[in-house]
C-alpha cells in the first residue's frame, strides 16, 4: 500500500535535486539572468537533461528516466524552492505526458528527443485572460486532408522559446490538439514582459497549415491526450509551488531570528511568531496534498482529477500567504528589487494563474466532491 | 489476524464478517449524546444492539484494533487499521466502544506502563467495562497547565490527594480518572508532578457537572479531600508524571484534530449543507468551497503523519499544527452549518436537531487539551526555532 512518507528513492532524488540546484541554479542565477534580460538559460536545460530530469516522464525505450510524476513533482519542487528556471513543466512533464498518451512510433520520437534535450515544447491553449480549454474558439478549419490554423493564443509559458508548440483548436465535431514547429509559416510570436521575468508569449496563428500527421492522439478529441498532460502539469506547478512557498518561508524565519529592533530579535515578538507557525501549519496541510496528487497520478490516473485540483488549490493558497507574509515581515528590505522575496511574490502570482487559478480549481473540486 | 494475510484477504474476511454482525441499527447516525457506547459501570445502553455490537466488537479485538491481543486488542498493522476503518466506513457502521482510556490512558499506558499495569487496565477498557476520565486542568493551571497545585503528600504506602480538577470530562460518569499530582512541591514545576490513577469511588472524591453554552454538561469539576491513593497506582516515575502527560496531550491533539474529519462519515461539506439548502447562496458556497479544500488537505495530513509514524517517525511537537488546523477547520464547517441552516438552526432540538448545540460545543475544540494559541507558540518555538 503506497504511503503519504516519501520514499527512499524521493528523498535521494529531492537532496540530489537540491546539491545540483543549489550549485547551478541559485536564485543569484536568476536574478543575473534577469539583469541580462534573458527569459530562460539552455545551459542549465541541457545540464538537467543530461541528468535525466528531461525525460523523468519519458519510457526507458526512448532514452527516458521514466521515474514517474510523484519523482516529477519532487524535481519541481526543489527547483520551486530557489525559483531555477528551465521548460521543465512545459517540455519535460506537459508535452511528454501528452505525446505518452498516443505512444506511435513518431511520439516515441519526440518523446526521445525531449529526453535528451534536443527539443522544448510549450502549451498554447488559453484565449482569454484565465485558463478555460473548453472554450477555446480558436478555429482548424477543414482543409482537403489537413487544417489551416487560424486564431491567437496568450500566455502560452515558454512559448517565445519553444522548439515546437502543442495547440488547441476547436475542430468540426469538437477540439483537437495538434503538435508543429513554432517557427511554421503562418506563426507569429511575441515576447510578454511577464513579472516573473520568465519566457511567455502571445502567439497569433494565420491560416497555419497542418497535416493529419501533427494531429496529436484523434481528431474532435484532444483532452483525452491533453487532460492528462495538464493534470500532471498542474501537480508539477503545485509541487514548484509549494517549493517556493517552502523557500520564501525559510527567508522569512531566518529574517525573524536575526533582525533586531527595540533592542531584541523580531522573531520574539508572539505577534510574528503565531503568523509564521500558522503559516507553517499551512505549507504543512499542502506538502499532504502534493504528496496525494504525486501518488494519485503514479497509481491511479483516471481517477486523480480530485487530487491534483486539490494540490493546485493548496499550493496557490499558501504560496500566496507565504509570499505576502514574506514581503510583509521583512518589512521595507522585502519591498525592494535587490532583495529576493520580491521574486517569490512575482513567481507566485504567475503560478497562481497558470493552469487554472484558485477558483479554477476550487470549482472542480466543488463538482467532484458534489457542490 | 495473521501480519502476512494479503491485504486482500484480509478485506474480504472483515468486510463478511462486518455484514454478518454489525447490528443495521448500528450502520448510520449515532454523532447523537448516547448514540455510541461510552462503557464503565455507568453506562446504559441505548438500545440492545448497541450492547449486542459492543459484544461482538470485544470478541474479536475491534474496540481496540491496533493494541496488542494480549490487552483485548485485534495486534492489526497499521494497513490493516486503515482497510478497517475504511471497510467501517464503507458500510456507515458506529464505533463500537469510545472512550478516554481508549484514545489516552491505553495508548500511554501501553507506552510507559509496565506489563503487570497494562494487562490490570488494558483489557477493562477494551471490553468497555472501565470508563477513565482525564483529572488534568485546575482552576489556576489552564494553558499554563504545568502549574498544577493538586498536591500528594507522601505518607509511606500512599499518597494523601488533595486539589481541584476542571473540565474532567464526563467525571460524573466515570469510574477512575488519571490525574497530575503535584508530588515534590520543591521541584522545579515540570519535575515536580506524578501521573496517579485515582477510583473515583474512593473516599474524598466529589465532582459536580459544569453546565456549558451549549446547554449540556460534558465537563465537571473534580474535589480531592484527603483521598488516599497506593504507590502502585502510578504511571512511569515518581516527579516524572510531565513525561506522560505530554506523551498524552500529543495524542489528544491528534485525536482532536481528527474529530473534524472524521465526523458525518466523511460526508462532503457540500452534501451537508444541500440536506438544509438546496441552494448554496454564492458567497456561502464559496465559503464552504475553501473550507472542503482544506478539510481535504487536513485529512490527507492526518494520514500522513500516521504513515509517518508507522515508519517510525513520531508527529512529536508537529501534532501542535494537527489540533490547531484540525480545530479551527472545525470550528469554521459548524459556522458554514449554521449559516445553511439559517433561522431553523436558531431552535434548541428543532428541525435540523441539536445543530446549534453542536456548533456551540465545537467552540471547546480549540480551547481544550491546548489552546490555539499555545499551539501557535509550540510550533514556533519547537518546529520553528523562534526565540522564546
Amino acid at each position: 500500500m503506497s504511503t503519504l512518507v516519501r520514499t527512499e528513492e524521493e528523498t535521494m532524488l529531492a537532496d540530489m535535486a537540491r546539491g545540483f540546484l543549489d550549485a547551478s541554479a541559485p536564485v543569484g542565477a536568476f536574478r543575473k539572468m534577469r539583469d541580462a534580460g534573458q527569459t530562460h538559460d539552455a545551459k542549465l536545460w541541457k545540464e538537467m537533461a543530461e541528468m535525466g530530469w528531461a525525460g523523468v516522464l519519458v519510457p526507458e525505450d526512448a532514452g527516458g528516466s521514466d521515474m514517474g510524476f510523484a519523482a516529477a513533482n519532487v524535481i519541481a519542487q526543489e527547483m520551486g524552492k530557489t525559483l531555477a528556471v528551465s521548460p521543465f513543466l512545459s517540455t519535460a512533464v506537459m508535452a511528454a505526458t501528452a505525446l505518452r498518451q498516443v505512444s506511435d512510433a513518431r511520439a516515441m520520437d519526440a518523446l526521445a528527443r525531449i529526453a535528451s534535450g534536443d527539443v522544448t515544447y510549450a502549451l498554447a491553449v488559453d484565449e482569454g485572460i484565465k485558463h478555460d480549454p473548453d472554450a477555446t474558439a480558436m478555429e482548424a478549419r477543414s482543409d482537403g486532408n489537413g487544417f489551416r490554423l487560424t486564431g491567437k493564443k496568450t500566455f502560452v509559458v515558454d512559448g517565445a522559446m519553444a522548439d515546437r508548440l502543442l495547440v488547441l483548436a476547436r475542430t468540426a465535431e469538437g477540439l483537437t490538439l495538434f503538435d508543429i514547429p513554432a517557427n511554421r509559416a503562418g506563426i507569429t510570436r511575441h515576447r510578454s514582459n511577464m513579472i516573473d521575468a520568465r519566457d511567455a508569449a502571445k502567439i497569433d496563428f494565420a491560416d497555419v497549415e497542418a497535416t493529419g500527421e501533427d494531429v496529436l492522439g484523434q481528431v474532435d478529441s484532444a483532452m483525452s491526450v491533453l487532460r492528462p498532460a495538464l493534470q500532471a502539469g498542474q501537480a508539477a506547478l503545485a509541487a514548484e509551488m509549494a517549493g517556493l512557498a517552502a523557500g520564501a518561508f525559510g527567508m522569512t524565519v531566518g529574517y525573524l531570528k536575526e533582525r533586531k529592533q527595540f533592542g531584541t530579535e523580531i522573531g520574539r515578538f508572539q505577534a510574528l511568531q503565531h503568523r509564521a507557525a500558522h503559516l507553517w501549519c499551512e505549507t504543512e496541510l499542502t506538502a499532504s496534498a502534493i504528496l496525494n496528487a504525486g501518488r494519485m497520478l503514479d497509481s491511479d490516473p483516471e481517477n486523480a482529477a480530485l487530487a491534483v485540483s486539490l494540490a493546485k488549490a493548496r499550493a496557490t493558497s499558501t504560496a500566496t500567504l507565504a509570499v505576502q507574509e514574506g514581503v510583509q515581515m521583512h518589512g521595507g528590505i522585502g519591498m525592494t528589487d535587490a532583495y529576493d522575496m520580491g521574486f517569490y511574490m512575482k513567481r507566485a502570482r504567475v503560478g497562481a494563474e497558470w493552469l487554472g487559478d484558485y477558483s479554477y480549481h476550487a470549482e472542480r473540486v466543488a463538482a467532484l466532491r458534489g457542490f | 489476524m495473521s501480519e502476512t494475510q494479503s491485504a486482500d484477504g484480509f478485506r474480504a474476511e472483515l468486510r463478511g464478517w462486518l455484514e454478518a454482525h454489525c447490528p443495521a441499527e448500528m450502520r448510520g447516525g449515532g454523532v447523537n449524546e448516547g448514540g455510541v457506547c461510552w462503557g464503565g459501570r455507568n453506562w446504559v445502553f441505548t438500545s440492545d444492539a448497541q450492547k449486542l455490537w459492543l459484544e461482538r466488537c470485544v470478541a474479536k479485538g475491534y474496540t481496540v484494533p491496533t493494541w496488542p491481543v494480549a490487552y483485548g486488542g485485534a495486534g492489526m498493522t497499521r494497513d490493516q487499521e486503515k482497510i478497517f476503518t475504511e471497510e467501517m466506513a464503507r458500510i456507515d457502521a458506529r464505533v463500537p466502544l469510545q472512550s478516554f482510556g481508549i484514545w489516552m490512558l491505553g495508548p500511554a499506558l501501553l507506552h510507559f506502563g509496565s506489563h503487570d499495569q497494562k494487562l490490570e487496565y488494558l483489557p477493562p477498557i477494551a471490553r468497555g467495562e472501565v470508563r477513565w476520565c482525564q483529572g488534568y486542568s485546575e482552576p489556576g493551571a489552564g494553558s499554563d497547565l504545568a502549574n498544577v497545585q493538586t498536591h500528594g503528600a507522601d505518607q509511606g504506602d500512599h499518597w494523601l490527594v488533595n486539589g481541584q480538577k476542571i473540565w474532567t470530562s464526563y467525571a460524573d460518569q466515570a469510574d477512575q480518572i488519571f490525574a497530575l499530582v503535584r508530588t515534590d512541591r520543591d521541584a522545579p514545576k515540570h519535575l515536580g508532578i506524578s501521573f496517579l490513577l485515582i477510583d473515583m469511588e474512593d473516599p474524598g472524591v466529589e465532582t459536580r457537572p459544569i453546565k456549558m453554552i451549549s446547554g449540556i454538561s460534558p465537563f465537571c469539576e473534580t474535589f480531592f479531600t484527603d483521598v488516599k491513593v497506593p504507590k502502585d497506582r502510578i504511571v512511569g516515575t515518581e516527579n516524572r508524571g510531565w513525561d506522560v502527560a505530554k506523551y498524552l496531550l500529543t495524542h489528544e491533539r491528534e485525536m482532536i484534530s481528527g474529530s473534524g474529519a472524521l465526523e458525518s462519515g466523511g460526508r462532503p461539506l457540500g452534501a451537508v449543507l444541500r440536506d438544509t439548502l438546496d441552494q448554496l447562496d454564492a458567497t456561502l458556497r464559496a465559503d464552504a468551497m475553501r473550507c472542503e479544500i482544506d478539510a481535504l488537505a487536513m485529512g490527507l495530513t492526518l494520514e500522513r503523519y500516521k504513515d509517518q509514524a508507522e515508519a517510525g517517525q513520531g508527529a512529536g511537537d508537529a501534532s501542535a499544527m494537527l489540533k490547531y488546523m484540525g480545530t479551527e477547520l472545525n470550528k469554521q464547517r459548524h459556522e458554514l452549518m449554521m449559516r445553511a441552516g439559517g433561522s431553523a438552526a436558531l431552535e434548541w432540538d428543532g428541525d435540523l436537531g441539536n445543530r446549534a448545540g453542536d456548533w456551540l460545543r465545537t467552540k471547546a475544540n480549540s480551547i481544550e487539551g491546548g489552546t490555539s494559541e499555545v499551539m501557535l507558540s509550540i510550533v514556533s518555538r519547537r518546529v520553528l526555532g523562534l526565540p522564546a
